[in-house]
């Protein structure tokens, strides 16, 4: 299974990255290499088998509802690039 | 024409008739005190930011973990919803890229939700009935809030809601009217409401629906459909659905197609509009989000869920007509709220029902409604108005001064039946009273006197007068009698 | 007398109890080690001597008045993919350049309420993505280590490179490190450190920056079998904030070190005798083997028969997951934000500047992979391998309680070696993946030295949960091998 350049580009927007024509011709080597090379589990007939989900039979820890967190705006915006009145600022979106 | 579809509900067009289809995702926001996977505050409003944790703003290695609240209000709706509860089901990663979505993905479940099928009754005002089945009902996570108009460069972005958990409850496309739309959410609304599992507070955003609409000609397959985005009002769903309906028609009429895509109502025009950022086709890339395990649940605890639920609308609805002998219509305007039903029932109890619905719907609701206030803080309550009734069954005062006792309740408050003795509202039944009072008016009407033994209609008239007279205390019963004799009417 | 960095854990400990030096000159022998050394090696990206200090006095408080944790005073060096409050947390990477986290993973957090010393951040592959660490955003950590009579720099493994690095050369007593495919194993192995992966479940992920939640699990490198012993005990914990952690009393893993292997089964896997295999790896198992059966244990061949999809289904799993987990680095909250017309531009060229290429790499197979129409053929996939691989453990350890394997295909390799084919980088994980994709604990030891005389690495594998059958087994093989694994100082300015 190998990739294409249209696809390099799809996918790279798709996950939010810029890349140069440069990358691309790259990507779309290395992209393939990295598919034909997993392409070996086309081997195994897995039609019968269930997918893992965990490691040992444990059921799903859970939360009360109780409020115990939030109330720190000062730490969720300490690290913001750009922030204005307690809000974290971006270019503007058009919808 | 399918069996859904009324001749009523068709749409002329310029062509001939058209029916409209729609299918419902409703989002439903569970009352909670914490998010869906965090202990942060889901309190409405706040200062920006101040109901968010490391995990809602998704800072780096944080986890999510569930809030068993939420999970148990969303079998206690699906129950409500007479559906398929899932003991095995899957939260999984919905991919995409949006400022408020701080993750870059919303946890919600895809393939295995917590709920699937059921149904709902939805009983329209005028009588007609839709049975809507549900396809299911997940839960997930709801997303920040971006304010795009504060500054002409930059959005400002608020995570308070992020985190917040709802119910996305989707319908099968069995709706084929906008009123039938509307009454859907109404009683989606009321159901959640009697379970106490949303708030249906749509001006808070609580309940907001994604609609999806097509036009067909009776008996053709389905056409093709846009989805009109977080519609968050009834009003507005019924608005919203009309001018699509009719956006659609014309286009099919004038031998164009309808492109499938995603609209945005604008509520100042009342028009649906194409979203701006038409963007590439979506690819949510769901996965099952691994950092959760999958939520297995026992069926003991299910039915536990179940024991405890309360009478649902439908039930209720029912018991109102078959024990009450209300009308299909009393009860359905009773019941829409779980404290009017119970209201109802309060002064109804040992008493008149129909005429207790009378009262609730017509003096109760109709001020309610005039004064903007909603059953829980009525300043009549049910103990009250159920004593004016009862002075009306023992003739101590008329359903007139009836409604000026309701009156002096509502404002000023006070035991009724003081009230009426206080301020002398007694009903006169003193009979040599009241024949004194008729007689009087006789004397001084003698011609309508005399046509009133051939126009019996006039009796009315004398009544009136009498009750003038008597400053409307005088019982009508007894002023009734006299005057047919004193007319000699038979 | 020994040098105070040249002390084991063990050692230290009981140094510290005696009053025979203080936690404040164990710190700095060890921030002075930092500071000759680092130059050379770039083991750690940010030093943290003032905090390091103070720590070291309020254990020396404590210990004055004979109370004290577990690690009381002992230096370690965290991997910068542990948030660590108030002192900058990067995984390595430029997207997150100058995040300071305002809260304490839970594991470090753990090892500082038993009494332990932050000396600093460690280096690693960016996003913990590597096996030499040459992709940290920081460059790359240079192996203490070099080949006999030359001085060509020798990557120290990865992704945990900067903790292998700097146990080896003294720069901290232990470490800690994150394992998603062997990034705790294959380092201790090419540089002559212990390693553990414990269970996936046993420490808690909580606050350590995520590559794939599925396979991520922390654990210690240290300087012998005891101390990640001693390491492991603290660092694990049932922690009610991640639900995959789970709810288990966590044994006294020290208490296991010395109780030998008679008695017990080890299991060779067959597939594991990989085509082309080189005869110093094949020979070191074949020594293994003949260590553990002289101290009394069966061995047994076994099979694992789906061992060879391990590995790429595991470069299905992790990427998929890691571009899912990567999606947060966006530069609306934190870290590098890159300007754009528009918010997609602004996150398109903040991503672009921010993630190395191997990083991108990796999001783009794993947005691949889940994207529609592949999610079956793919993703799904491969956790139906997952299910087979664990089916083929289950089996074997019905009749074995170990299994013992080599860690990695080879020594330590040159800096530059093995950075063109992405794939040929991916090999280096072929024995330690399954461990991962299984979820179960494998522990590298230090076994022997390979003909450059450069150190190799055995690893055992056990059951879900039972790391102590893995402490018994790597503590023979230690004692069997001896004390031979203490790379020359070159590194060290005068
Ligand atoms: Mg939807
Ligand atoms: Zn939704």
């Amino acid at each position: 299974m190998s990739v294409d350049r249209a696809t390099v580009r799809r996918i790279a927007h798709l996950a939010r990255l810029a890349i140069t024509a440069e990358e691309e011709a790259r990507l779309e080597k290395e992209l393939s290499g990295i598919l034909d090379w997993v392409a070996q589990l086309d081997e195994l007939d897995t039609s019968n088998v269930e997918p893992m989900t965990r490691v040992a039979a444990m059921t799903m820890k859970k939360r009360e509802d109780r409020i115990t967190d939030g109330f720190c705006a000062g730490d969720i915006l300490k690290n913001a690039p750009m922030a204005d009145d307690h809000y974290f600022v971006v270019p503007k979106i058009v919808e | 024409m399918d069996q859904k579809t009324e001749k009523s509900n068709l749409i002329e067009g310029a062509t001939g008739e058209w029916e409209v289809v729609i299918g419902m995702e409703v989002h439903a926001q569970v009352t909670s005190n914490a998010k869906l996977f965090s202990g942060a505050s889901t309190e409405f409003g706040g200062e920006p930011n101040s109901h968010v944790s490391l995990v809602d703003a998704a800072m780096p290695g944080m986890l999510p973990v569930i809030n068993e609240g939420c999970i148990a209000k969303a079998i206690r709706t699906g129950l409500g919803l007479k559906a398929q509860i899932n003991l095995s089901s899957v939260f999984d990663r919905k991919n995409y890229f949006y400022p408020d979505l701080p993750q870059g993905y919303q946890i919600s479940q895809y393939k295995n939700p917590i709920v699937g099928e059921g149904e709902v009754i939805v009983d329209l005002l005028g009588g007609e009935r839709v049975v809507v089945g549900i396809e299911r009902l997940h839960l997930e996570q709801d997303a920040g809030k971006s304010l795009h108009d504060q500054h002409p460069q930059y959005s400002f972005v608020d995570l308070n809601r992020s985190g917040v958990a709802l119910m996305e409850i989707v319908s099968k496309p069995d709706l084929r009217s906008s009123d039938q739309a509307k009454a859907y959410v109404s009683k989606l609304r009321t159901i959640m409401r009697y379970l106490g599992t949303c708030d249906g507070n749509m001006e808070q955003g609580s309940l907001r629906a994604d609609i999806n609409v097509s036009v067909r000609r009776p008996g053709d397959p389905f056409g093709t459909r846009c989805e009109i985005k977080n519609v968050n009002s009834i009003r507005f769903i019924g608005q919203a659905i009309e001018h699509e309906a009719r956006r659609q028609i014309d286009i099919l009429e004038e031998g164009g197609t309808i492109v499938q895509e995603t609209r945005l109502f604008d509520a100042k025009t009342g028009e649906t509009r194409s979203m701006r950022s038409k963007e590439e086709a979506h690819d949510y890339r769901y996965f099952p989000d691994p950092d959760l395990l999958p939520l297995e649940l026992t069926q003991g605890f299910v039915d536990g869920l179940a024991q405890n639920l309360p009478e649902l609308p439908d039930a209720k609805r029912a018991r109102f007509i078959a024990d009450y002998g209300l009308s299909p219509y009393d009860a359905d305007v009773l019941i829409i709220e779980r404290e009017s039903a119970d209201y109802f029932e309060a002064v109804a109890k040992d008493r008149d029902a129909k005429q207790a619905a009378n009262w609730v719907i017509n003096e109760l609701f109709g001020r309610l409604n005039k004064e903007g206030r909603d059953i829980v803080d009525s300043p009549v309550t049910a103990d009250q108005l159920g004593s004016i009734l009862d002075l009306i069954k023992a003739g101590t005062i008329s359903g007139k001064i009836a409604k000026d006792v309701f009156d002096i309740v509502w404002t000023e408050g006070g035991d009724p039946k003081a009230i009426v003795e206080g301020r002398g509202l007694t009903q006169v039944t003193d009979m040599g009273a009241i024949e004194k009072a008729v007689d009087e008016v006789i004397a001084a009407n003698p011609d309508k006197a005399e046509q009133a033994k051939t126009k019996p209609a006039l009796a009315g008239w004398f009544v009136g007068q009498v009750m003038k007279v008597t400053g409307g205390k005088a019982s009508p019963q007894a002023v009734n009698t006299l005057l047919k004799q004193k007319l000699g009417i038979e | 007398m020994t040098k105070l960095t040249d002390l084991t854990i063990a050692e230290a400990r009981e140094g510290l109890r005696a009053k025979s030096f203080s936690a404040r000159e164990l710190a700095e022998a060890h921030i002075d080690a930092i500071d000759r050394a680092n130059d050379a090696l770039n083991a750690y990206v940010l030093k943290t001597p003032e905090r390091a200090l103070e720590m070291a006095d309020a254990s020396t408080a404590r210990l004055k008045k004979g109370e004290g944790g577990a690690l009381e005073g002992i230096p370690l060096g965290i991997k910068d993919l542990f948030c660590t409050k108030d002192v900058r947390t990067t995984a390595c990477s430029h997207i997150l350049d100058g995040f300071t986290p305002t809260y304490e993973s839970t594991v470090t957090a753990n090892l500082w309420a038993e009494g332990a010393v932050m000396l600093g951040k460690l280096n690693n592959d960016e996003f913990a993505m590597g096996s030499s660490n040459e992709t940290s955003h920081y460059g790359p950590v240079v192996n203490p280590w070099r080949r006999k009579d030359s001085s060509v720099k020798l990557v120290p493994g990865g992704s945990s490179g900067g903790s292998s690095a700097a146990v080896a050369a003294r720069l901290c007593m232990g470490a800690t490190a994150t394992d998603t495919g062997g990034s705790i194993r294959q380092p201790a192995a090419v540089t002559g450190t212990v390693g553990i992966k414990p269970t996936y479940g046993r420490c808690s992920r909580w606050g350590i920056v995520a590559f794939a939640s599925s396979l991520d699990q922390a654990g210690p490198i240290a300087r012998s079998v005891r101390d990640a012993a001693i390491l492991l005990k603290v660092m694990a914990s049932s922690d009610p904030k991640d639900t995959t952690s789970v709810d288990m009393k966590v044994p006294d893993y020290e208490a296991a070190v010395d109780r030998g292997v008679k008695g017990l089964t080890i299991g060779i896997p067959k597939e594991y005798r990989v085509p082309g295999m080189a005869p110093e790896i094949e020979k070191l198992w074949q020594q293994g083997v003949e260590w553990l059966k002289a101290a009394g244990a069966n061995v047994k061949e076994v099979s694992l028969a789906h061992t060879k999809y391990a590995l790429p289904s595991y470069y299905i799993v992790a990427p998929a997951e890691a571009s899912s987990n990567l999606a947060r680095y966006d530069g609306v909250r934190y870290g590098l934000r890159e300007k754009g017309a528009d918010v997609i531009s602004m996150y398109e060229n903040t991503r672009a500047a921010g993630f190395g290429a191997e990083v991108k790499r990796r999001i783009l197979i794993g947005t691949y992979v889940l994207s529609a129409g592949y999610y079956d053929a793919y993703y799904l996939k491969a956790q139906k391998v997952r299910t087979l691989i664990k089916q083929d453990f289950d089996q074997a350890f019905e009749t074995v309680d170990a299994i013992l394997t080599p860690t990695t295909p080879g020594p330590a390799f040159a800096l530059g070696e093995k950075s063109g084919d992405p794939v040929e980088m991916y090999l280096n994980d072929i024995f330690t993946v399954t461990v991962n994709m299984a979820g179960l604990p494998g522990m590298s030891i230090p076994a022997g030295l390979s003909s450059e005389g450069t150190p190799l690495g055995l690893q055992l594998i056990g059951c879900a949960f039972d790391e102590e059958t893995l402490f018994r087994a790597g503590r023979v093989i230690e004692e069997a091998a001896g004390p031979v694994f203490k790379p020359q100082d070159w590194w060290s300015k005068r």
